[in-house]
C-alpha cells in the first residue's frame, strides 16, 4: 500500500468548460492536503479489507457469496443513509450524536461487506474510466441503479418523526442481530469477523432503540400515539425480513451465511419483550407485497419509489466525477 | 476455521505472504533481534489520532510488530467498524518506521478477533484517567445471545473531576464511536466514558 504523500491537486473547470489545474499555491486549502500527522481522516482510498485474507471457502460459489455480501451491504449503506438523514435534526444533542454513531457503524459494517463482495466476486463492480480512482466499494455504493440494490425495503423507508426513527432502528437492529450472532460461525472468515464487530455494535443500537421505545409509550398520550402510528406504518416491512431468497437459502447450505427464516422466532420474541414492557401491542399488518408476477421484493432489486430519491442524492456527486479526487 | 484463529491469535502463527519469486537481498536494517526491537521501539509511539494521550499500544490496536523477510509487518485491529482514523493510524506507523529506518514497512489489518476494551492497557486507562476521560471497567463476558437491555447501563464510574460515584449517563453514545456521555451530579462536570466493548 502506498501512503498519499503528495498535495491533492483539485482539477476545475473554468466557464469555458477547460480543465484548469491550480497549482498548490492558488489553492487556500492545499496545505491540508499533505500528509500532515494532524490532519483527518479519508483522504486516501484504501483497501478496508488490506491484509485480510480474502480466499473464498472451498464449496461455495464465489458469485453466491459475493451477491450474499451484497444484500448484507446494501442493508447496511441504505440504512446508514437514511439514518444519516437525521444529523442536525435530532430532538436534541445527545439523540443527534447517538444517531450519528448508528448511521457511522453501519456505513463502517457495509463499506466492509462491499468490499467483501468485490474480493468474492470482481464482476459485480461497475466499470468506470481507465485511471479512476474509486475503489471497489466505493463504485459498489456509488455507480450502481436502484435495480442492483439488494437490499431488504425496510431500510429504504422514509424518515418521519423520532418515534419512527426509533421504531426502525428497534426493528432493523432486532432482526440483523439476531443473524450477524449467527453469522459469526461462517465458515468464510471475512464474513464471521465482521458479523463478530457488528454484534457488539448493534448490541448498542438495539438497546438504544427499546429504550426510547418504552419512554415513549410511557409518555405523553402524544409520544405514544406517534410511536403506535410509526410501528403500524412500519409493519408490512416485517415479513419480508424473515423470507428466504434463493442465495441466501445457497450460503447458508454452504456454511457461510444465515437463512433469515431461521431467526424469525427469536426476533420476534425479543420484539414482543420490548413491546410489553412498553404496554403496546404488536401492529395486526400483513406484508407489504412484492413487485410483478413473481412478487419480487426488495432482495431481488424490486424496491419503493423512496430508494431511487435517496441513491440519487447520496450518488450525484460521485456519478458527477468518476475520476475525483476526494 | 474461524476457531483456529482465535486459538492462535495473538502469536499469530499464519504463513508469512508468500514470495515464490522473491529473490530480493534481505536488508541488513531489517533483520535480527535488534531490529525488531527498534520497529517496536517506534511503532510503539505512534499515538491514537482521536485521542493522542493514547498510544495504539495502550489502545490494544497494535497487535503485532514482526520482521519478514527484511520488511517489518504490524498488525492493528480497528475498534469500530467505521473507525474513520484507521487509514490515519496506517500512515502514522509507516511514517514512524520509515523515520525508525524501516522504508518498506507493510501494515495489516486483523479483524479477528474483534477488539475489546479489555486490551487498553493500564497505562492507557491512566492516561485517559488524567485526560479527562473515564476509563472503561471490564467489557461483558457474552455467552448465548446477547441480551436485550432496556434500563440504562449500570456502570461503576467515577467523575473525573471530584471522583463522586454520583454521575449520570447522558447518553450511550459519544464524540467518537467509543465513548458514551456522563455527567456529575456534585460537580456537573460533564464528560466521556470509554465504553466497554
Amino acid at each position: 500500500m502506498t501512503a498519499n504523500n503528495e498535495p491533492t491537486i483539485h482539477v476545475e473547470h473554468d466557464e469555458a468548460g477547460t480543465n484548469v489545474d491550480h497549482d498548490t499555491h492558488d489553492n487556500a486549502y492545499s496545505g491540508l492536503l499533505v500528509n500532515d500527522a494532524n490532519w483527518a481522516f479519508g483522504t486516501d482510498f484504501e483497501d478496508p479489507l488490506a491484509g485480510v485474507d480474502t480466499t473464498v471457502p472451498d464449496g461455495v460459489d464465489p458469485k453466491d457469496l459475493g451477491a450474499y455480501c451484497l444484500m448484507l451491504g446494501d442493508d447496511a449503506l441504505v440504512f446508514s443513509q437514511r439514518i444519516s438523514e437525521w444529523c442536525s435534526n435530532a430532538p436534541d444533542l445527545e439523540e443527534d450524536i447517538a444517531l450519528a454513531n448508528i448511521a457511522l457503524d453501519l456505513l463502517g459494517q457495509s463499506r466492509l461487506l462491499l468490499a467483501r463482495a468485490a474480493a468474492a466476486d470482481p464482476e459485480l463492480v461497475p466499470e468506470l474510466p481507465e485511471g479512476s480512482p474509486v475503489p471497489d466499494e466505493d463504485r459498489l455504493a456509488y455507480f450502481r441503479n436502484d435495480l442492483a440494490f439488494r437490499n431488504v425495503r425496510l431500510a429504504e423507508v422514509p424518515n418521519g418523526d423520532f418515534a419512527e426513527a426509533v421504531a426502525k432502528i428497534l426493528i432493523y437492529s432486532t432482526w440483523r442481530l439476531s443473524i450477524f450472532e449467527r453469522l459469526v460461525t461462517s465458515r468464510d472468515t471475512v464474513l464471521a469477523a465482521i458479523a463478530a464487530k457488528g454484534v457488539k455494535e448493534m448490541s448498542y443500537h438495539r438497546d438504544f432503540a427499546g429504550r426510547w421505545v418504552l419512554t415513549l409509550a410511557r409518555g405523553t398520550e402524544e409520544s405514544r400515539f406517534r410511536l403506535v402510528t410509526a410501528l403500524d406504518g412500519l409493519w408490512p416491512l416485517w415479513t419480508e425480513l424473515f423470507e428466504t431468497h434463493p442465495v441466501e437459502a445457497a450460503v447458508t447450505a454452504a456454511g457461510i451465511g444465515v437463512d433469515p427464516a431461521e431467526v424469525a422466532d427469536e426476533a420476534s420474541v425479543i420484539i414482543d419483550q420490548v413491546f410489553a414492557a412498553a404496554g403496546i401491542d404488536r401492529p395486526e399488518r400483513g406484508g407489504l407485497a412484492g413487485v410483478g408476477v413473481h412478487g419480487g421484493k426488495g432482495r431481488d432489486g424490486l424496491h419503493t419509489e423512496a430508494l431511487s430519491k435517496l441513491l440519487a442524492e447520496m450518488q450525484v456527486v460521485a456519478r458527477e466525477h468518476p475520476e475525483g479526487q476526494w | 476455521m474461524v476457531t483456529a484463529m482465535l486459538e492462535t491469535y495473538p502469536t499469530d502463527t499464519r504463513p508469512t505472504e508468500t514470495r515464490p519469486t522473491d529473490t530480493r537481498p534481505a536488508e541488513t536494517s531489517a533483520t535480527g533481534a535488534e531490529a525488531i526491537e527498534r520497529a517496536w521501539a517506534a511503532a510503539e509511539r505512534v499515538t491514537d489520532p482521536e485521542m493522542p494521550m493514547l498510544t495504539l499500544l495502550d489502545l490494544g490496536v497494535l497487535r503485532d510488530v514482526q520482521v519478514e523477510d527484511g520488511h517489518v509487518v504490524t498488525t492493528i485491529t480497528p475498534t469500530y467498524s467505521g473507525c474513520p482514523a484507521m487509514a490515519t493510524m496506517r500512515d502514522d506507523l509507516q511514517r514512524e518506521l520509515l523515520e525508525a529506518g524501516f522504508p518498506d514497512a507493510e501494515v495489516r489489518v486483523s479483524l479477528s478477533p474483534a477488539w475489546t476494551s479489555d486490551w487498553i492497557t493500564e497505562e492507557g486507562k491512566k492516561a485517559l484517567k488524567d485526560a479527562g476521560i473515564s476509563p472503561p471497567g471490564a467489557a461483558p463476558a457474552r455467552k448465548g445471545p446477547v441480551a436485550l437491555t432496556l434500563m440504562p447501563t449500570r456502570r461503576a464510574v467515577t467523575c473525573v473531576l471530584c471522583g463522586s460515584d454520583d454521575v449520570r449517563l447522558s447518553s450511550e453514545f459519544g464524540a467518537t464511536a467509543c465513548k458514551a456521555m456522563y455527567q456529575c451530579n456534585d460537580c456537573l462536570e460533564p464528560f466521556d466514558h470509554v465504553k466497554e466493548i
